[in-house]
């Protein structure tokens, strides 16, 4: 018999959207109200044109033998989630086939099934049903479970009464004690504390080192990285890299940098309600000019243009994060939640600007995603908004120079106390 | 680690599971050996569904007994004393509640069943199983809820004087009747639920509807003459008729006689149409809802 475990042929999903559809004044809007539930069924009924469909994957094919671990990375709405779903079979695919050889255990998340009335013990048992445990192999690995989780006292306890941190390790060791042959992973690495995250990380490898064939889709690139063998870049629905992983992850990373290139008023890979854009941001050290490049230990200036505020509209707040080039965050901004040296500035226009002091981050290439807010909804968010450099420098009188991000991206103002030696 | 548990713990893929991932076209069969495969996560769910209703209340599993005794409670005053509803002769309490038994039974099997997608969708977008052991569970789940009032109804017995009967053997045939009824029912109700979420609202005012229109407050007797027929094609007035003829006696209801069979006839051939098409719709659940 072959060696394969997944083969994907040719799959695609399409998806229907609807089509935006503006409305124009009260008495318009009631009429459409009214006729809405023949439009719908008029909609329904007939095939969907094109700029109604969504084609979430497109021909997509690929082969994984078995004991590899294939990550599979792209940005938001490259169709990852998608594959996951279609081969978990959450849902059918529009055509294509494909085979998975062994049994199937997919996490799409971390404690699926848990009822917060029920008590930890029953919910081990109820989660580990849903994921398509038996219930004599629940009962033979139970205490093994609790133990991973590290929740013992309150297993007798209401899991409402848990922390979510709680939660999820007891959902993780459910789910880390399945045994199928081939293991489907969405994202869930990115919860709960490192120390957990650790245990987690090394969970999964003892999987794929036992032989078993594991799918990982992730945007943690340094997970991914350690984790998988194999790397299969999406895009588009389409398969752009399958390869190794060292492969898809430059390629993806390169892809990132080169969209900062275009003008950002003209990109289309955003979401949000719209009525607000951001159509630039500049990145300054103290010399006010726009180098997007910085240095340790010195101010640093990030200034969004933003294309409108309309009147009515109340910009609730701006915020980004900066990533290191692994995809880890490292630091995180929001105007919403207001300091006293917060200032409001009418000549500023449409610009909003964030001014850091001190920047504590290790030299390096960083990048941000920026979100806006406005009346109650997310207005525009981009990710990957803009790329800046940081340069050797010093904190404080303490110099501080180029290291693999590895070893963290931020550097705390601090001092040494040493024995003499003499 | 020994011989053994190296071989398991690297042993080939069984190749007789092999998962094909496919677009299915038209009509596919009822996936009944699939439910049959997942039916201990059929009793988790219905177990969940149970447990999970009355933790953190303060009369806790006493609700189970104490519905059905209001329920008698304010029906017997209201359409006992107040307006008199014939009820040929015996205690209306009597009356009213052995007509509860199914009636309570299926509503809330049906209001369970109904939303049982909509309000599962955290499991049903994360993982596979066969849907419709999520209505199958809402159903089932039910008749503890008719477990509980039948033993209300047996410790009110010798308080009246009432013998049991023969006829009671009859029971677990109503029942069936009443649960096929309710998935019926809820599987068409489900299947609509997931488009349109119009029959959260319709699904309380079809059963306030049905109820009016099945001999819960009033016996058949009642009913004109003519109408008889007509009325008795809704498979809750015969089963609701025939749960009374046994608990009863004759002077309350009759035993099933052609009618009966015919709207048991009609229920079933429903049944199947709805189990078939919430089959068809079961496969993209996900992008609807």
């Amino acid at each position: 018999m072959s060696n394969i475990a997944i083969r994907v042929d040719n799959l695609t999903k399409r998806y229907r959207i609807g089509i935006i559809q503006k409305e124009k004044g009260v008495k318009r809007s009631l009429m459409q109200r009214a006729a809405s539930p023949f439009r719908y069924l008029t909609t329904t009924l007939r095939p969907p044109s094109d700029d109604e469909t969504l084609w979430a994957l497109n021909g997509v094919s690929f082969e994984v033998d078995r004991g590899n671990v294939l990550g599979v990375i792209g940005r938001n709405g490259a169709g990852k989630s998608t594959l996951l779903k279609l081969l978990a079979r959450i849902t059918e695919p529009t055509s294509g086939v494909a085979t998975i050889h062994g049994r199937v255990g997919a996490l799409l998340e971390v404690g699926t099934g848990f009822h917060p009335e029920l008590t930890g013990r029953e919910n081990v048992f109820l989660s580990g049903a849903i994921l398509g445990m038996r219930r004599s192999e629940i009962e033979r690995k139970f205490d093994e479970i609790v133990a991973f989780s590290g929740v013992e006292r309150f297993i007798d306890t209401p899991i409402k009464y848990y922390s979510s941190g709680m939660r999820v390790r007891l959902g993780f060791a459910v789910a880390a004690h399945l045994e199928p042959e081939v293991l489907l992973i969405d994202e869930v690495l990115a919860v709960g504390d490192a120390e957990f995250q650790k245990k987690c990380l090394g969970k999964m490898s003892e999987v794929a080192t036992e032989g078993r064939t594991v799918l990982f889709v992730s945007h943690n690139m340094a997970a991914v990285q350690s984790l998988c063998n194999r790397g299969l870049y999406l895009q588009r629905g389409k398969v752009l890299v399958d390869g190794s992983i060292n492969d898809a992850v430059s390629t993806y990373l390169k892809m990132i940098e080169d969209r900062t290139q275009e003008d950002l008023s003209l990109r289309n890979d955003r979401s949000g309600q719209g009525s607000i854009r951001l159509v630039g941001v500049d990145i300054t050290d103290q010399s006010e000019m726009a180098a997007m490049t910085l240095i340790t230990g010195q101010p640093a200036k990030f200034v969004f243009h933003l294309n409108q505020i309309p009147t009515g509209m109340v910009l609730e707040y701006v915020d980004f994060t900066i990533y290191d080039l692994q995809g880890r965050p490292v630091a995180y901004f929001n105007s919403g939640d207001t300091g006293e040296k917060d200032t409001h500035d009418f000549s500023l226009g449409t610009h909003v600007v964030c001014t850091i002091d001190e920047l504590l981050l290790i030299p390096g290439r960083y990048r941000i995603n920026v979100g806006i807010s406005g009346n109650g909804d997310i207005q525009d968010h981009v990710e990957g908004a803009a790329f800046f450099n940081v340069e050797e420098g010093q904190i404080r009188g303490r110099p501080v120079v180029a290291r693999n991000q590895r070893l963290g991206s931020v550097m705390l103002p601090h001092h040494w106390t040493l024995p003499e030696t003499r | 680690m020994t011989a053994s548990e190296f071989g398991k713990k690297t042993s080939l893929p069984d190749p007789s599971i092999t998962t094909v991932i496919q677009a299915t076209h038209g009509w596919s069969s009822l996936g009944l050996k699939d439910i049959w495969e997942y039916r201990e996560l059929l009793m988790l769910l219905i177990w969940r569904e149970i447990r999970g209703v009355y933790r953190q209340t303060a009369l806790g599993a006493s609700w189970l007994f104490l519905r059905p005794i209001l329920n008698v409670i304010v029906l017997t005053l209201v359409f006992g004393v107040f307006v008199k509803i014939p009820s040929n002769n015996l205690p209306y309490a009597l009356f009213s509640l052995s007509a509860l038994l199914p009636w309570g039974y299926f509503s809330s099997a049906v209001l369970r069943s109904a939303g049982s997608l909509v309000q599962n969708m955290d499991i049903i977008s994360k993982v596979y199983f066969p849907r419709m052991i999520i209505a199958v569970a809402g159903v089932l789940s039910g008749l503890v809820d008719l477990m509980a009032s039948f033993l209300v109804f047996l410790i009110i017995m010798p308080f009246f004087k009432l013998p049991l009967r023969i006829e009671m053997l009859w029971l677990p045939a109503f029942t069936l009747a009443a649960v096929m009824m309710a998935l019926m029912v809820g599987l068409w109700l489900a299947t609509l639920s997931v488009r349109y979420r119009d029959v959260a609202f319709a699904v309380n005012f079809l059963l306030q509807a049905l109820m009016y229109l099945s001999p819960v407050i009033y016996p058949i007797s009642s009913v004109p003459k003519s109408l008889v027929f007509l009325y008795q094609l809704n498979p809750m007035a015969g089963i609701i008729d025939g749960f009374r003829w046994a608990l009863l006696g004759p002077a309350a209801g009759s035993p099933p006689g052609t009618t009966f069979w015919i709207s048991m006839g009609i229920m079933g051939v429903l049944l199947v149409i709805g189990a078939f098409i919430f089959r068809r719709t079961e496969r993209t659940i996900v992008d609807v809802l």
